[in-house]
């Protein structure tokens, strides 16, 4: 039966988050002075981003996506090809292209499981040749970013749910699939395999990983 | 600690013995010291039972340092190093890892002593493309603090990170492809090497399976070049390990050493050291207990107390910090077989005792080093490698113990792993050995998964984790003596799942395993107790 190796991004196979790709956005809005206002905004909003994912991930996602809220499609588009040359292709691991490299080589098929923004992950996945890939969407009106993510919202459990509904519909052996993540809110994502990995873990997945003894793997 | 663990040790008499190295014990005997991982039992041992020792340290030679400079300037079926070197050439310089030897020895590590003189001569003769490699095929890759250990100060600083580093055996960039044997075994080597214009290896020889062709066909490969001869047929093929002419894992590893010959110029530096394990405030763990003089009494006391008081991770930080006092017996250079021909003679010497018989029960005292844990936990698969893999083939001729024998291991066997250095292992133990431990299934179901596993492939390359196929090759090598021995028992092991796991039965105490033991192999057996450590290997007539 076939398998395959998911990625959480942010974190495991960069060192970006989601907020680095807001700043770089807030960071080249039309005019000096709306520039300066979002990128500091952004900043002083950094320690509720912070306090909010380390309570509930989907907290986060209601208040940090909010920040999107009027942003026009084309330009998110337009941008995101400059957002991967300038800020997450540096940030790639170095660790992480061979780590995929040998998981393809053991015929596992590819897939990214992001929380982050699809115009921001569709290069990434594209440069590092991935099958496929689920990402949070935002939700446009009239060509303009409402604040709010299409569901499903693409976060803690939502991402384990989405993998088990995948491996179902692809025929994939959940337990010999493999799963990659930093983070403590993508424990369901790496409990619902066979074989999970803490990737650079945070210091609640380091230690979750070393009660299950699950292998934890640095690529920084 | 029983009480029998607290009996005074008795003065020196008299005692039946064979040479300095066999003892009998009688009603007058003192009890012996056994090691059991971080801590030292005191027993008392059934009248009668045989105890071997190690031979007493061979003496070092008082010039280390000018016995190398001969050996590289007088090299057996090869010109002297200097008149080989040119200025430009491209040298590079592998290493035995931190597996060898054990535990690691005090410094200047003689690795070190002969790097200097190495570098000192390339030096002088216009070399100055020069890279160090550390042979740790696919073992963990050694720290940053290990390594700079085993070279010192001045190399490390010289030559880390960009031109001293661990071989990586999962790079295919950078490994050669040099050929097959003619019975298809494949031989693919560090690229720099291949690409060298000299390769001077640098080898301790431990034991007798150590050295020779090992170092560079073993040390510098990869996992497809390795798993021919890490295999469970390889193993029970050999009679044994340390006898290189009935080991089949020399014969294998010789045939692709010759293929290495025929693309790579290798210069061979092997030495020999003595067994001074223990020295100074330790050195009465060596002695033979009747011989125990008032002091060596106290020491051990005092020893045993402290042990006592404190938890198994200072225990093991403790030893840990002891290094061994081993001295150089012997160097040799120059072509791979003459050289490793003379050092494994000085090895027989050192280590071989001649014993008359095997046992129908044989205690093998599981100290807290292996190779494959300095810096680290003896976790269960270790315990088995070194009872039943390295332990029980420490013989020429015949096995200490009859065959469907009852084997004693004295070890805590803790459930206990390292997850930095031996990811796999936990797996191996908790997902594995619950479904068989029949090293063949093992070997066509799990291995080529755990070998292949891009987790344990980036922690070996990244971090500091034996391979995933690691724990495999222990099981393996365990192989012949799991099939030897009648039955295994644990003796002190501080659970019971860890042996029912390893398919062992366990007692509390050694004088318990002794008497189950005696149950199995019926009345009157003979009993052996191999008094590990230091390093003793038995000639059974």
């Amino acid at each position: 039966m076939a398998a395959a190796a998911f990625y959480d991004l942010d974190g495991t196979l960069c060192r970006t988050n989601l907020v680095h790709a807001f700043a770089h956005n807030a960071r080249n809005q039309q005019g000096l002075i709306r520039s300066v206002t979002r990128t500091l905004s952004t900043v002083v909003s950094i320690p509720a981003f912070v306090a909010a994912d380390f309570f509930d991930r989907r907290l986060f996602n209601d208040i940090f996506f909010r920040r999107y809220k009027g942003e026009s499609e084309d330009r998110l588009r337009y941008l995101a090809e400059e957002l991967f040359e300038n800020v997450i292709k540096p940030a790639i691991y170095p660790g992480a292209y061979k780590l995929i490299e040998k998981s393809r080589q053991l015929g596992l098929r590819q897939v990214l499981v992001t929380g982050a923004i699809d115009f921001t992950a569709i290069p990434l996945a594209r440069h590092l040749g991935l099958d496929d890939m689920v990402t949070n969407h935002l939700e446009f009106v009239d060509g303009k970013a409402t604040g709010r993510l299409l569901p499903p919202v693409m976060a803690a459990a939502t991402k384990a749910s989405w993998m088990r509904i995948y491996a179902e519909k692809e025929g994939l052996n959940l337990s010999e699939c493999y799963s990659y993540s930093d983070s403590m809110s993508d424990l369901p994502m790496l409990a619902v395999v066979g074989h999970p990995t803490a990737v650079n873990p945070d210091f609640r997945l380091k230690n979750t990983a070393l009660q299950h003894d699950w292998p934890i793997l640095d690529l920084r | 600690m029983s009480k029998r663990e607290t009996k005074a040790l008795r003065g020196p008499s008299p005692r039946h013995k064979e040479g300095d190295e066999v003892v009998y014990i009688d009603s007058e005997s003192a009890p012996r010291l056994i090691f059991s991982g971080e801590d030292i039992t005191c027993e008392d041992l059934p009248i009668g039972t045989r105890v071997v020792y190690g031979k007493a340290p061979i003496e070092g030679l008082n010039n280390p340092g000018a016995a190398i400079r001969y050996a590289i300037n007088h090299p057996l079926d090869a010109d002297p190093l200097y008149a080989q070197l040119a200025p430009g050439m491209r040298v590079t310089i592998a290493l035995d890892d931190i597996s060898l030897p054990l535990p690691p020895m005090r410094t200047p590590d003689i690795r070190q002593t002969i790097l200097e003189i190495l570098l000192e001569l390339l030096d002088a003769n216009g070399v100055d493309d020069i890279h160090l490699v550390i042979a740790n095929c696919l073992h963990r890759y050694m720290t940053e603090d290990e390594m700079k250990r085993m070279v010192g100060k001045k190399i490390f600083d010289a030559f880390y990170p960009d031109r001293y580093y661990n071989h990586d055996g999962e790079d295919p960039d950078n490994l050669v492809h040099l050929g097959k044997t003619a019975q298809g075994e494949p031989m693919n080597i560090n690229r720099r090497c291949v690409e060298s214009d000299l390769v001077i290896y640098v080898n301790i020889t431990l034991v007798p399976m150590d050295g020779g062709h090992k170092s560079v066909a073993v040390g510098l490969c990869d996992y497809e070049s390795v798993r021919v001869h890490h295999e469970p047929e390889t193993l029970l093929g050999c009679d044994s390990m340390m006898d290189p002419p009935r080991s089949m894992l020399s014969t294998k590893i010789e045939r692709q050493g010759a293929i290495v010959d025929q693309h790579m110029k290798v210069f061979h530096i092997e030495t020999a050291l003595n067994n001074r394990m223990f020295a100074n405030a330790t050195a009465f763990l060596g002695k033979n207990e009747d011989e125990f003089s008032e002091f060596d009494r106290m020491k051990y006391e005092a020893m045993r107390f402290a042990l006592s008081k404190l938890p198994t991770p200072a225990k093991r930080k403790i030893f840990s910090a002891i290094p061994s006092e081993y001295e150089l017996v012997a160097c040799y250079a120059g072509k791979t077989d003459p050289v490793h021909a003379r050092i494994l003679a000085k090895l027989y010497d050192q280590y071989m005792v001649s014993i008359k018989g095997q046992s129908d029960i044989v205690i093998f005292p599981i100290p807290y080093v292996s190779p494959y844990s300095i810096n680290s936990i003896l976790n269960p698969i270790l315990v088995q490698v070194m009872g039943l893999g390295y332990f029980h083939q420490f013989y020429r001729g015949k096995p200490v113990l009859k065959k469907g024998g009852a084997l004693i291991l004295c070890h805590p066997c803790h459930d206990e792993f390292d997850h930095k250095f031996h990811p796999s292992y936990i797996e191996f133990f908790n997902r594995l050995l619950p479904e068989t431990r029949d090293s063949h299934k093992l070997q066509h179901k799990y291995e080529e998964e755990f070998a292949r596993n891009p987790s344990y492939i980036e922690m070996y390359r990244r971090g500091n984790a034996y391979h995933g196929a690691h724990p495999f090759f222990m099981w393996y090598w365990g192989e012949p003596g799991r099939q030897h021995a009648g039955k295994v028992i644990v003796a002190g092991a501080k659970n019971a799942h860890v042996p029912a796991r390893m398919g062992w039965d366990r007692a509390d105490s050694l004088t318990e395993a002794i008497s189950m033991a005696r149950s199995f192999v019926g009345p009157s057996p003979s009993i052996t107790l191999m008094k590990w450590p230091p390093i003793v290997m038995a000639d059974v007539e």
